[in-house]
């Protein structure tokens, strides 16, 4: 389903707390709270509007994986295929013998495969590559306010939302 | 989630220290003392090297918890005000773990400290050893004795300082008992930072005499620190179990499971770089310690590496594990039991190879100075024993305070700690 297809009004808070309680307020009252745009992380917040936990860690957990096979990939085609070393004079040629030498380095590289793996995987999701135009809802939003975004239908009373989100502590309400 | 939401603090009572538990500590006690009897009365040498080694995991479990406190303070930490009353019980074991250790080393310490042998820095003596006659200007009883003394007086003063001012606050002014802790706990930390260093030098390192390695102040340090984690994580699950400390959430249990599971990673990082640079190098006088360890000790060795880092690697990894009591309660038993086989494999082959020194010099193996360390019914009644004084010491403590400090300026962020 494209952006088109969806519609969706915002309710601009300028409190996190009061943000956090208006969700369950607002659900109560028949609203489709879908999400909350913060400029900074909100505790509670991820449970209190339901949202499934991310799988960011699931690709940590395999660009990690990548890292490791391609670094010991490397060390073996380099150290003992390619140009035998003696390690620290001990002549085995051995990679398992070996093996304590080249931890150091499968270790950074399981660490560089999975940070820059999780950016980019977070940046594509979030579709905040350089050249794509941002969406920005309010301008003060990665500021020091909070964007509420509810979903509503093509035939829902716009005013009816807006004096809700206001009861509930919003400073503004954009549709 | 209401987040202004009253927290009634149910945990006003000090603990109960039943009749049960004090008999079953008495009978772990007593345990350990014949243990420790029987095997003084067959394998003289082994028996000090039993304690020493029991005693260090003791002293550190003490040692790191009031270490944990004052990093609390200093850091002004708030989510662990809940938790205080029970690392507080667990530091007031260190007085005795210091009286223990001072006896042991006054009477077994010719037994397990080769360097302690008369004569050994004496040129021309028999035993004259040029590269410990080389290290005397540290390594001699007389600085040594004032070295031990020092530092456990030290320790001692804060442990009570801390106690006193934090058992006051119940009654008066909480902010004015807890900047004096804050201000006590930097000059702890400071202190703790000479005296650890110091001190696993000299318990630890110096049995291996020859050997040293500028990493071992760190690599003891991480396992008496997730050791005293563990212990402090059992001794909540206790707590919880019998209706105390109900303040306690699975936040509060997510946060010390993460120092669990991130200290785990930190003592493999030690193990493996201790490991790895007298690996790569292969200086012999360097070498000799892993030899000995890998040729003689090699299921302990690795053992204790893949329980202390693969364990909670695999299992902590998660979020949910960290949150959930019984699981992070059997890990401390794994952790307990892991760093248990570490100090086994810090401590007893060298320890063992002074008592062939001494079997040597005695002429009982001629021509043969290896003599090894074992685990048997002895190891684990001495441990047993000691793990009886500990539960026996917290428990005497935790029942004689209430289990909440209840004018804790961070108390009430405590109570609403949500992660």
């Amino acid at each position: 389903m494209s952006a088109a297809e969806k519609k969706f009004v915002y309710g601009i808070f300028n409190d996190d707390e009061v943000v956090l309680n208006a969700i369950g307020t607002l659900r109560s009252q028949g609203l489709k709270v879908k999400d909350v745009i913060s400029p900074f992380p909100i505790h509670g917040l991820d449970h209190e509007l339901g949202l499934a936990r991310t799988r960011i860690s699931i690709c940590a957990f395999l660009y990690g994986m990548t890292g490791l096979s391609l670094a010991l990939l490397m060390i073996y085609y380099m150290n003992i295929f390619d140009w035998p070393m003696d390690i620290g004079g001990k002549p085995s040629f051995a990679f398992y013998k070996n093996l304590p030498a080249f931890i150091p380095v499968t270790f950074e590289s399981t660490v560089l495969c999975a940070a820059h793996g999780m950016v980019i995987t977070f940046l594509l999701r979030s579709k905040i590559l350089p050249g794509v135009e941002p969406h920005v809802i309010h301008p003060r939003m990665s500021d020091d306010h909070f964007v509420m975004t509810i979903q509503v239908k093509d035939d829902t009373d716009i005013t009816k939302v807006e004096s809700l989100v206001k009861a509930a502590g919003a400073v503004e309400f954009k549709s | 989630m209401g987040h202004h939401q009253h927290i009634e603090v149910t945990s006003t009572k000090p603990y109960e220290f039943t009749r049960k538990n004090r008999m079953i500590a008495g009978v772990m006690i007593i345990i350990g003392l014949i243990a420790i009897i029987s095997q003084f009365a067959t394998h003289h040498t082994q028996t000090w090297s039993n304690l020493l080694m029991n005693n260090f995991m003791f002293m550190g479990m003490a040692l790191c918890a009031t270490f944990f406190l004052a990093v609390q303070y200093v850091a002004e930490v708030g989510w662990s005000a809940v938790i205080k009353r029970p690392v507080e019980a667990m530091g007031q074991a260190l007085p005795v773990a210091g009286v223990i250790m001072i006896l042991i080393i006054a009477f077994g310490g010719q037994s397990l400290y080769h360097w302690m042998a008369p004569g050994i820095t004496t040129p021309g003596a028999e035993n004259y050893d040029s590269i410990i006659a080389g290290k005397s200007a540290f390594l001699n009883p007389a600085f040594f004795w004032i070295r031990i003394v020092a530092f456990f007086t030290i320790w001692t003063y804060f442990v009570k300082l801390f106690r006193k001012n934090s058992l006051l606050s119940d009654e008066g002014d909480g902010v004015v008992y807890w900047k004096k802790n804050r201000g006590a706990a930097a000059k702890f930390l400071v202190l703790f930072a000479i005296t650890e260093s110091i001190m696993s030098w000299d318990f630890i390192m110096s049995i291996d005499a020859h050997w040293y390695s500028t990493l071992f102040a760190w690599y003891t340090f991480a396992g008496m620190f997730i050791t005293s984690i563990a212990a402090l994580i059992f001794t909540i699950t206790y707590l919880k179990s019998k209706g105390y400390l109900q303040e306690v959430t699975e936040h509060h249990l997510h946060d010390i499971g993460k120092f669990m599971f991130a200290f785990s990673i930190f003592w493999t990082y030690l193990w493996f770089c201790q490991f790895m640079l007298i690996w790569y190098a292969n200086i012999p006088e360097e070498v000799t310690y892993f030899m000995l360890r890998q040729d003689h000790y090699r299921g302990w060795w690795l053992g204790s590496f893949f329980i202390n880092f693969i364990a909670p690697f695999v299992i902590l990894m998660t979020r949910d594990a960290k949150r959930k009591l019984y699981l992070l309660m059997y890990m401390s038993i794994v952790i307990f039991i892991g760093h248990w086989i570490d100090t086994f494999v810090m401590v007893i082959p060298g320890s063992m190879l002074t008592a062939g020194h001494h079997a040597a010099e005695a002429g009982a193996h001629h021509g043969n100075a290896l003599s090894l360390g074992s685990v048997g019914l002895m190891e684990i009644g001495t441990t047993l024993g000691f793990i009886g004084l500990f539960m026996y010491l917290v428990q005497h403590h935790l029942s004689k305070a209430p289990l909440i400090a209840k004018n804790h300026p961070l108390l009430e962020e405590s109570l609403h700690h949500a992660i």
